[in-house]
């Protein structure tokens, strides 16, 4: 294949977070051109953040890519015609856009030869005509699943519905006696279609997708959303309405991370940290709704600012009720890092090697867990970030321990982020008009989002509508992790682990 | 272990008062709409346009809100240049028939009637649920999580979630049952052992909520299974959905209530 040889890989087009540019501009490249620059990413201190195919008449399918080269905070982009109905798979040389191909398989049966694992994505009907594996209306959950076979190797088959309140998905695991050796996540029952109802807005539904994409991260896909309808727009929202922005983000973060905590505390049995939290969250939650009404920031964050504003005495109350939670969870949660029987469970188990993360391109805590320095708060910062910065919080050993220590870290700093922005709110209004988005223009945004990297890119057409609307978020690039995480561990130490990532369905469905 | 115990006392006691206080819920809360109809100048259809579910008719002199679609979310508010529609702090909005959900100027918020006899007698005061997220976004399935923590404890009620449909007395569906949920969902409603009941939570539950309409999904529970109890919201707030619960199996005593939140009010 042409893109092996020793050539070095051509240059993208550089882009911005949040900031739209000239569609025409993306480098055009041959395939090889594009999978020699996609291949040669982790080399170069690159991340696929999307890859995603967009048709264009008549002539096929065209592939685009964007790179994020985390220590410059620059996004690249590239694309590639692709003619015919398959391309070589960067997979091999890649490991991190394996989902993206199978993906692109199943939504428009474009066949990655060669690619190592090619299985459906989420059981949809393909966007045209049959995926690759010649289906117009598949089944959920019917594809290959891998099996191990010989003697006292067991399956055990587990979902779509679960036992506790959590969102369906098909877990399969390969056992001897209670150790695994290969887990298999089968996901797709959520789907709600949510890629395909974007195209051709954006229209009055669409921040209403973007708030349920992933319920529990509400602020964090609509800020990406409104990030790359303002950079479409050429709109700029104030530093009023981008601190507020943070604001939200944060407790979203807060709410979520002490949920966790608490999560982890009752899957070893460890009920005090498992009850304290499960309220604390709930005051997060509740910060949340004294800011805009919603326990979920539904109606916070809208194109060109946001819609709820604070006056002194909202600040001056959010502040008391922040810090007298901050100090019931630091109560809370410290009786983890000091109970014996809570540490024996969650040190070594589940453990991410720092290489494994890397090539799966894993995002968010589960990355910072192996020690990778990746957060889109400070690797791409945007909005009010590019002011105000938050360290970025690791911890080396990639186990469940270190999942659960990286969110801790990130609860301090996040209530310190909320504290410093709360005393220190800009003057001005909160929301100016987002005007329509201008034609034929690329944006990509990146959120960091409490369970990782948020990336939203949209294509407009010439009419200034979305031609194209990718989401990815973080779950679609962490759930391999879990699944790696779980080899040579005991089945029995599967749900610990699961909360310990705690990923999206719906977010991974769309 | 003095540590644990120190945290014990010092996290102190947390249950909320409900149902003998009234809840104190967030001043921006947004819960049944007020619609003053006589507002809206002729032919304006601003409200309705801007509903990004289509929860809204207008004709001439008459405001409806189908609670069962509607997000809660403002646009209409927004939308409206006299203010012919705003949001109340009324939590209290489930209802045992679909129908009731549509609600016109000065209409009461919808009340939930408790089950038959014969059901309150069997469930009243002990009642096992099976959670099916299908298609949920995790808005709905967490504050339904939300309810087993120390503040709302739904042990107390007697009511509990249960890990598998054979312990179950019923399902509650969140979601808006996605074409890849739908035999799932009804194959674990057929694993509930009879006589069962079913409660819809959230606006997708109900109708689809924003996916509506989306050929991915069925627009609510009840496509697929019979629905005794339909909570509104996107998602709805828990004492949203405490009070449905509590309603249905004859436990809130309407008396009691009105005499708190009168008692609050002063």
């Amino acid at each position: 294949m042409t893109h092996r040889s020793a050539e070095p890989p051509p240059d993208l087009f550089p882009i911005h977070n949040g900031r739209a540019a000239e569609l025409s501009r993306v480098v055009d490249l041959p395939f090889a051109g594009l999978a020699l620059a996609v291949e040669s990413a982790p080399p170069r201190e690159r991340r696929v953040a999307a890859l995603f195919g967009v048709p264009e008449e008549a002539r096929g399918v065209r592939l685009y890519a964007v790179l994020a080269q985390d220590e410059e905070s620059v996004l690249e982009a590239g694309s590639a015609l692709v003619e015919g109905d398959a391309f070589p798979s960067m997979t091999p040389r890649c490991a991190e856009v394996h989902l993206f191909e199978r993906e692109i398989a199943e939504q428009w049966g474009l066949r990655p030869e060669g690619h190592p694992w090619l299985k459906p994505v989420r059981f949809h009907r393909p966007y045209r005509g049959a995926d690759v594996w010649g289906r117009e209306a598949p089944v959920v959950g019917v594809t290959d699943f891998y099996r191990v076979e010989g003697e006292e190797v067991h399956e055990v088959a587990v979902g779509p519905v679960h036992a506790g309140v959590i969102e369906p998905g098909h877990f399969r695991f390969q056992c001897h006696g209670e150790q695994v050796f290969h887990l298999e996540i089968s996901l797709g029952y959520q789907h709600r279609g949510v890629e395909r109802a974007l195209r051709g807005g954006p229209d009055k539904r669409t921040i209403h997708f973007m708030e349920t994409l992933a319920g529990d991260t509400t602020i964090g896909h609509a800020t990406a959303y409104c990030q790359v309808l303002e950079g479409l727009a050429g709109c700029r929202p104030s530093a009023r309405a981008q601190a507020l922005r943070a604001v939200a983000l944060e407790l979203e973060r807060l709410a979520n991370h002490t949920g966790d905590l608490g999560a982890l505390a009752g899957d070893v049995g460890f009920l005090p940290t498992a009850a304290y939290c499960g309220r604390l969250r709930g005051d997060f939650l509740n910060l949340t709704a004294l800011l805009c009404g919603s326990r979920f920031g539904r109606g916070m964050v809208r194109p060109g600012g946001v819609g709820f504003d604070v006056d002194a005495a909202r600040v001056a109350e959010m502040k008391k009720r922040l810090e007298a939670a901050a100090r019931d969870v630091e109560g809370a949660v410290g009786l983890l890092w000091t109970t014996a029987s809570v540490q024996a469970r969650f040190e070594e188990t589940g453990a991410v090697a720092e290489n494994v993360a890397r090539e799966l391109g894993l995002v968010g805590v589960a990355a910072r867990a192996c020690g990778l320095r990746r957060d889109a708060r400070k690797n791409h910062p945007s909005g009010i970030y590019q002011f105000a910065h938050i360290p970025i919080s690791t911890w080396h050993s990639g186990d469940v321990f270190a999942r659960a220590y990286v969110r801790w870290m990130e609860i301090q700093r996040s209530v310190a982020f909320i504290k410093e922005q709360l005393g220190q709110l800009p003057a001005g209004a909160v929301s100016a008009k987002c005007g329509e988005p201008r034609p034929g223009r690329i944006c990509a945004s990146l959120v960091e989002g409490w369970r990782g990297e948020i990336c939203h890119v949209a294509l407009t057409d010439e009419r200034g509508r979305f031609r194209a609307y990718k989401v990815v978020d973080p779950s679609f690039h962490n759930w391999t992790g879990l699944q790696m995480a779980l080899r040579d561990q005991q089945i029995s130490d599967f749900p610990l682990c699961n909360k310990s990532f705690n990923l999206s369905y719906c977010g991974h469905d769309l | 272990m003095l540590k644990i115990l120190l945290e014990r006392m010092r996290q102190g006691y947390r249950t909320s008062g409900y149902p003998a206080e009234v809840p104190v819920l967030p001043d921006r809360f947004r819960g049944m709409p007020a619609l003053a109809p006589e507002k809206c100048p002729d032919g304006c259809r601003a409200c309705a346009e801007a509903c990004p579910t289509d929860a809204i008719v207008v004709k001439p002199g008459e405001l409806s809100v189908d609670l069962g679609r509607c997000l809660f979310c403002t646009d209409c508010m927004r939308a409206c240049p006299e203010g012919a529609i705003s949001y109340t702090s009324e939590y209290r909005l489930a209802a045992r028939q679909r129908a009731d959900l549509i609600v016109k100027s000065g209409q009461a918020a919808p009340r939930a009637a408790a089950l038959e006899e014969r059901l309150t007698k069997m469930f009243g005061r002990s009642l096992k649920l099976r959670e099916v997220s299908a298609g949920g976004c995790n808005g709905c399935e967490a504050d339904v999580n939300v309810l087993g923590t120390v503040v709302f404890d739904l042990a107390r009620f007697g009511i509990q979630m249960v890990a598998s449909p054979r312990h179950a007395d019923g399902l509650l569906i969140t979601g808006p049952v996605t074409e890849n949920m739908k035999l799932a969902l009804k194959k674990t409603y057929d694993a509930v052992p009879p006589p069962k009941i079913v409660i819809a939570v959230g606006a997708c539950a109900i109708s689809g909520g924003p996916y509506v309409g989306q050929q991915e999904q069925h627009d609510g529970a009840d496509s697929v299974v019979p629905v005794d109890l339909y909570v509104p919201g996107c998602p709805p707030h828990p004492f949203t959905i405490l009070d449905g619960l509590l309603a249905l199996l004859g436990r809130l005593d309407e008396k009691r209530l009105q005499g708190a939140a009168a008692a609050a009010k002063s």
